[in-house]
């Protein structure tokens, strides 16, 4: 076939038959999204608190582990905005540097979990059969249990610390991910062109990454943003029950445990984290929200 | 006559269907007791209605299911019982062209990519090396080079089955497998990739299965056509001879019901009656007895045997002279 | 010729389409008569199915009818509201649709369906309703109208399930039957079957049949006139006949010239170039000039008119080449 000749069937292609203009799929995603106002909105607030973590320790107003023994248990006043602890320490500042803590801890959490729930759950729609049952009946067995209770158990037995709470997290993480990368891989594999791969003559590692992986990114990525929301609140439970992060350290968990106790005299203490936890929460649900919505080619 | 490049002999496909929780496992016979050759160079035809079975056979030449029993040979090999492995370096002499042009490309891959996905698998050429080959393709096809840089979403029905013939086209293939390649489309289209596919097997002597449920475009595209109901090949003749003399009740009734675009032409026509017998529960005897007018006691206990009729032409039916002209 | 049963007059309807309208249907007219069938030909896309969507007001949200009439036996169905079209849709005008299987609910009887409609516009009680389904069931040729009448859809076969979905547009007799591409998800051994049944239908009860269709082998069997549409405009009109012996227009000689035709024994057919236009991108001028062989320089400048092109103005064409042929002749 090396004579191959040029056809002289380009006359089925008549003139004024173009292609609309190619649009780069970045662009069109971005188009699409930004038309979501609440979805933008919380990107933006993610944005802000992910870039105060980063930059906190260097421009907040006061050091977050500086003691003021003068003024303990403020309210907010213009030289503490969001008032002081029981130790004179600034909240705001705390919160602020307290973020790189929650937010690295429940990132971190997350990433291994939906990597190993995403293996697994690729392993258990492709291939099907032995592993399919294995790995979906020990995602049941993890399922059994409340989120939260499965974290405490976990930390109850490795011990505390803040590294044994992302632990807990990533395991309570996987289950619901390796389920929903499952249905996505089975709905995936049911595609023609992944039938044509195979008369194509490729193996199955090519179809599995090339073929059928891409078409998890979708709901993986969705799945992502919703559930780091879960596993802030996660971490800060654990570290609300003292499970997590020493009650020094500034963590959003461990404010809101200490201020636990003064909730009478200094309601402040437990409102800040308290607001600030769940807007992170709510801008990563929203934010989940929007980009299933915009990633759905089904939605327009 | 040369060696045939494709010999299937008697072969049996059953899928399970579960009937409920207790019920007993039921089994659908996709396909049962089919045989037939394919001579290098020609276009070889399945008809017949959904569900009969036509696909399925298609599907088990191209080894991506495995016949119950029976052989399939390939160029002298039988390759009915080898291993997805070992069936990896025939697939490039075996490519099929899908139905659905919309979802038999992937649609998160550029269209060059997929055109050189079998040389990325079957060659060692390197990516400068395809790219070439691609563009050659794409050309043959009649799209221009510049369209690889596309994705799927951004063609028309016509110009995606463009892209699936050439993708098929990149190995060289000795047999390609058409399976419903022109049903989703738009008539004008259709033309088009008939016809296309036509010049391309006299280009590159192609063998073609073609499998299809439009007797016109069968017409069109054969030199041998084979009638499937049921599972099963009711009739298979050279084109001239089964479209001037069909023997089999079935051929004839399925010939008279296409509609023909001439309102002058005055039809007689054989409308069956009733619909489809269930594949899992498949009648006795003579698969088509509950539908056939010429239905008598033997049809219904005794299965027909092939007879030949006339120059490779052959039928199962117990009174092929009932319909002798 | 006996009366008009529905006349459509420059028919407009548009979607909208990432902020902007585009039109799908744009100036369309034709008419049926009682007891005729009409065939709405095109290629997908060409805005047949949005047509009859159109004339029975079932449109989507994202799209509107912003010019013309829909007569049905003079009155205007555009200017009904939602309580007058509802009590015209199933007693008037009845559709049916190319997929059967989707198109009946699959998790009630069906039964339960047909009775739905013949309650909902005749003052019957359950027992007369029921009686009624039976005897449509019988009336589509359907063997066993109670075990029918009992069973739900998947348990059907897709013949079967079509004439469920006749019987039940035939429920309350309507006069106008529109059928989107009946048989097009059927074998041809069924579409014979249910070919026949709707040529019995009309002949007994005189029902206009607006018939669309992609399928020239169809048109040609059952339509009496035919209405050929391109790109969302129709291009040619004319009886069954003189389309096929003689017809005017590039774009239907085109499209009966690629139909395989049985037993004509050729290899290769003639094919029309190119692709259907995208409505959003539509090219100026005839909307056919880029794919048309006889292209003129007018042709891509200006819009042919549809112009009667003979005596008793059966037939109407949307071409310049035709056009400037019969000034000079």
């Amino acid at each position: 076939m090396a004579e191959l000749k040029t056809n002289n069937n380009k006359e089925m292609f008549a003139t004024g038959e173009e292609l609309p203009k190619a649009q780069s799929k970045v662009k069109e995603f971005v188009k699409k999204f930004v038309k979501r106002k609440t979805a933008v909105i919380s990107l933006i607030f993610i944005i802000f608190i992910i870039l105060m973590a980063v930059i906190a320790p260097y421009v907040v107003p006061y050091a977050p582990d500086q003691p003021d023994y003068t003024n303990l248990l403020q309210g907010p006043s213009t030289a503490h905005i969001w008032g002081t602890d029981e130790f004179g320490q600034d909240v705001f500042s705390r919160l602020m540097v307290g973020g790189r803590l929650s937010l690295s801890c429940a990132l971190i959490a997350t990433i291994v979990g939906t990597a190993l729930g995403v293996v697994l759950g690729l392993i258990a729609g492709f291939y099907g059969g032995f592993w399919d049952s294995l790995i979906m009946r020990c995602c049941d067995v993890l399922f059994a249990f409340p989120d939260i209770l499965l974290a405490i158990a976990v930390v109850a037995i490795i011990g505390q610390g803040m590294v044994n709470v992302m632990i807990a997290v990533a395991v309570f993480t996987v289950p619901s991910f390796a389920r929903i990368i499952r249905s996505a891989t089975l709905s995936v594999k049911q595609a023609p062109y992944v039938e044509v791969a195979r008369s194509l003559g490729c193996k199955n590692s090519r179809i599995l990454f090339v073929h059928v992986f891409p078409g998890t990114i979708q709901s993986m990525i969705v799945n992502f943003t919703m559930r780091i929301g879960t596993a802030i609140l996660a971490a800060s439970s654990l570290s609300f029950l003292g499970f997590g992060a020493n009650v020094t350290e500034p963590d959003w968990g461990a404010m809101l445990s200490q201020g636990r106790n003064y909730l009478n005299t200094a309601p402040h203490m437990v409102l800040f984290p308290g607001i600030l936890i769940f807007l992170t929460v709510l801008a990563f649900n929203l934010l989940g929200d929007g980009l299933r919505d915009t990633l759905d080619p089904k939605m327009n | 006559m040369s060696e045939p490049l494709v010999s299937v002999k008697n072969i049996k496909k059953t899928f399970a269907a579960n009937k409920g929780m207790f019920g007993k496992k039921k089994f659908v016979h996709a396909v049962n007791d089919v045989s037939f050759d394919i001579m290098p160079g020609e276009t070889f035809s399945l008809v017949g209605e959904s569900g009969c079975g036509k696909s399925t056979t298609g599907k088990l030449i191209d080894h991506l299911i495995t016949p119950d029993s029976g052989e399939i040979w390939f160029e002298g090999k039988e390759i009915s019982k080898i291993s997805q492995n070992e069936m990896r370096p025939l697939r490039s002499d075996i490519q099929m062209v899908f139905q659905d042009p919309y979802g038999s490309l992937n649609p998160r891959m550029k269209v060059q990519d997929l055109i050189g996905e079998p040389l990325l698998i079957h060659t060692n050429m390197s990516a400068g090396e395809r790219l070439k080959k691609v563009h050659e393709l794409l050309q043959v096809v009649g799209l221009s080079p510049a369209h690889g840089e596309r994705y799927p979403h951004e063609f028309s029905g016509g110009q995606r089955q463009r892209i699936g013939i050439a993708r098929a086209l990149t190995v060289q293939p000795k047999l390609i497998i058409a399976d419903e390649p022109v049903s989703a489309l738009d008539v004008s289209i259709q033309a088009q990739v008939l016809n296309l596919l036509q010049q391309l097997q006299e280009e590159f002597s192609l063998t073609y299965l073609f499998i299809s449920h439009d007797l016109s475009v069968v017409e069109m595209i054969s030199d041998r056509i084979g009638v499937m109901y049921l599972g099963t090949i009711v009739e298979t003749a050279p084109k001239e001879e089964l479209y001037a003399n069909p023997r089999h009740p079935y051929t004839r009734a399925l010939l008279s019901a296409v509609p023909i675009p001439d309102p002058e032409k005055e039809k007689d026509r054989i409308i069956l009656k009733g619909d489809l017998p269930s594949p899992s529960n498949p009648p006795s005897g003579c698969l088509f007895h509950t539908r056939c007018a010429h239905c008598t006691e033997k049809c219904r206990t005794e299965k027909p045997e092939p007879k030949l009729v006339g120059d490779r032409h052959v039928v199962k039916c117990h009174y092929p002279e009932l319909t002798e002209d | 010729m006996s009366e008009k049963l529905l006349e459509v007059k420059n028919l407009r309807t548009e979607f909208k389409r990432d902020k902007s309208w585009v039109t799908a249907v744009n100036n369309v007219s034709f008419d049926i008569n009682e007891g005729e069938i009409l065939g709405l030909v095109g290629e997908s896309g060409c805005g047949k199915s949005v047509t009859s969507l159109s004339i029975m007001r079932l449109l989507a949200r994202n799209s509107k009818i912003s010019n013309g009439q829909v007569l049905l036996k003079g009155k205007n169905l555009l200017e009904k509201d939602n309580k007058e079209i509802r009590k015209i849709r199933g007693r008037e005008v009845a559709m049916i649709f190319q997929e059967p299987m989707n198109s009946l609910n699959p998790c009630m009887r069906v039964e339960k369906q047909i009775t739905e409609a013949i309650l909902l516009h005749n003052n019957f009680s359950k027992e007369q309703a029921h009686q009624r389904a039976f005897d449509v069931l019988k009336s589509v040729g359907i063997p066993e109208p109670e075990m029918t009448l009992k069973s739900f859809p998947h348990q059907l076969s897709g013949g079967m399930c079509q004439r469920v979905m006749i019987a039940m547009a035939m429920s309350c007799e309507p006069e106008l039957l529109i059928a989107d591409e009946p048989t097009t998800a059927l074998d041809v051994t069924i579409q014979a079957q249910i070919l026949e049944l709707m040529e019995e239908i009309r002949a007994k009860k005189n029902t206009g049949i607006l018939m669309i269709t992609h399928d020239l082998g169809v048109v040609a069997e059952m339509c009496n006139r035919v209405v050929v549409m391109y790109a969302g405009r129709i291009v040619e009109e004319a009886p069954v006949k003189e389309l096929f012996a003689d017809s005017k227009h590039p774009y239907t000689q085109g499209l009966i010239g690629s139909v395989p035709k049985l037993g004509s024994g050729v290899k290769s057919l003639p094919s029309i170039p190119g692709s259907v236009p995208d409505l959003s991108v539509m090219p100026k001028g005839c909307k056919f000039a880029p794919r048309c062989k006889y292209a003129m320089d007018i042709c891509r400048e200006q819009e042919p008119e549809l112009h009667t092109i003979d005596k008793d103005g059966r037939r109407r064409c949307r071409c310049h080449l035709l056009d400037q042929n019969r000034k000079e002749a």
